[in-house]
Formats: C-alpha cells, structure tokens, sequence
C-alpha cells in the first residue's frame, strides 16, 4: 500500500509533496505526544496525529517519518505546509479520528511494529 | 581494529544557544546535528539516540530555563551531548528522572510535550548521563553515546 491508497482509505486531503505519493507504507504510529514518539518510533513509519504545530515537521525529520496525517479535518498553518514541501514530507489531512484511521490501517494490512509483519 | 567510520569520524563541536522559550531550537537543533552524522555515515541507529537526547534535553532547556546551551561533541570514539542552563535548576533530580512526573505548563502539554518522559527518554539512549542541578542557579546535563559498544 503505498501513500496514495492510504489517502484514498482515509479520504484524506493531500497538503503537500504529491509527487512523493508512491512512497511504500509498511508501520504506522498513532500518537499526540512528541516524546512518545521519539522513543517508539520505528523509521519510515506513517505518522497519524493531531498535532499541527511545528514540532511535528521536527519530530517526523527526527523520526525519518514516512508521512503525517492530520486527524479530525485539522490542518498545519501555511508556513508547516511550505517547509513540509522543503523536506520532502508529504502531509495529509482526514475528517476522520485517530481510532477509525488506525481501525481502517491495520485491516488493510499495515502493523505498528515491522517485525509483525507476516 | 579500526573500521571505516573509526578512522574518518573527525573531531567535531557543534553548538546551539537556546533562549527562553526557543521552543523550535530543539527540533532544529536535533535536525541539523542529524544531518552532520549522516553525513559522517554513522549507523541510523546511534543518530536516532543522539537526535532523541538532543531534542529533549534542548526542550528540556527550552521550557524551563531562563537560557542555556547545547553542545555536541563529536569524536571518533563518543558523541557527547551538553546542555548547560541558568534557570530554576531541579529541586529533586531523582523524582525528575520518573516516568510521568512533569512541572511543564499546559501551553507546553499542548504542543505534544510534557509528558515527564523527556528524562527517561534521554536516559534510555544514553550509555553514560550525568545531571547536575544547582536549586536557582541552573542545571547541566552530560549525556554520552560510545560509537562502538551496541546498547
């Protein structure tokens, strides 16, 4: 499943880095804490949080996240948007919560923890 | 012996100064040092330990110093990471140290911090840390990562 299936599951909005759609998703973290994060996540992991400070263009480059997908329609400011592109962070953005994306994710195959995956 | 990143890891300081409430420093901090070690082909994993210290304990500094400084020392046998910080200083390190304990305000929990794990975070990917804190004057922190013993 790569990030444009992703962004069709979760009827998300794509905010940047279109042409880095074909990026392959394999784990997937869910979380609002940064600290969390940091210690849990496994590289090129998709991020689903809702947090659109600018921590989290920091987090996710700390991280080497694969994606970010913001939850509950919420979206980063233009500035998160721009530097995202710079980067090569490829941001999304669903109406849906962080239980349902991650209930629609793991059906459709994508684990937390690569090492889960059959 | 000597490996391929033993002989040509070069000596190296970088160094940031962190304001009050520099909240973005950290990050960037964690970024640009992240950078550097790949650029020096260190193993993805020692960087994402250095890159973790670096951003939690710069927003350590960040949230609850008046200023401080980060300094990372880069030589070829261990990454050192310093902050060094005028501010309140921690009263009770040991209780700092735990999981879930936190003095950080809501403005900073709503940013995705403050969930009293920075310290455990950095103690985790640390090999040797070290934290001296003196009530209202500051607080350094020394934490070392050896680039050839694994974790």
């Amino acid at each position: 499943m790569n990030l444009r299936d992703v962004a069709q599951l979760l009827k998300a909005e794509i905010l940047s880095c279109e042409e880095l759609l074909d990026r392959e998703v394999i784990t997937c973290f869910a979380c609002d804490m940064i600290s969390e994060m940091l210690l849990h996540v496994q590289s090129n992991a998709l991020l689903i949080t809702s947090l659109t400070n600018a921590h989290i263009l920091h987090a996710a480059q700390v991280m080497d996240a694969l994606a970010v997908v913001f939850v509950g329609g919420k979206k980063p400011d233009e500035t998160i948007i721009k530097k995202s592109e710079q980067i090569g962070l490829p941001l999304m953005s669903t109406k849906k919560l962080i239980f349902e994306c991650c209930g629609l994710l793991y059906a459709a195959g994508i684990r937390g923890d690569v090492d889960d995956i059959g | 012996m000597l490996n391929e990143s033993f002989r040509f890891t070069p000596h190296l300081t970088l160094e940031f100064k962190i304001e009050e409430k520099d909240f973005f420093i950290a990050g960037e901090s964690a970024s640009r040092v992240k950078k550097t070690l790949q650029q020096l082909g260190m193993k993805q994993e020692i960087i994402k330990r250095t890159a973790i210290i670096i951003y939690e304990a710069a927003m350590n500094v960040a949230i609850h110093a008046n200023h401080g400084i980060l300094k990372v020392y880069i030589d070829p046998e261990v990454i050192s990471i310093i902050t060094e910080d005028v501010g309140p200083g921690i009263p009770d390190i040991e209780l700092a140290m735990k999981e879930g304990y936190s003095t950080a305000s809501n403005e900073i929990r709503e940013m995705g911090f403050g969930a009293g794990m920075g310290l455990p975070n950095i103690k985790q990917c640390s090999d040797e840390l070290e934290i001296q804190s003196r009530v209202g004057e500051g607080t350094t922190l020394k934490a070392k990562i050896h680039l050839h013993n694994k974790k």
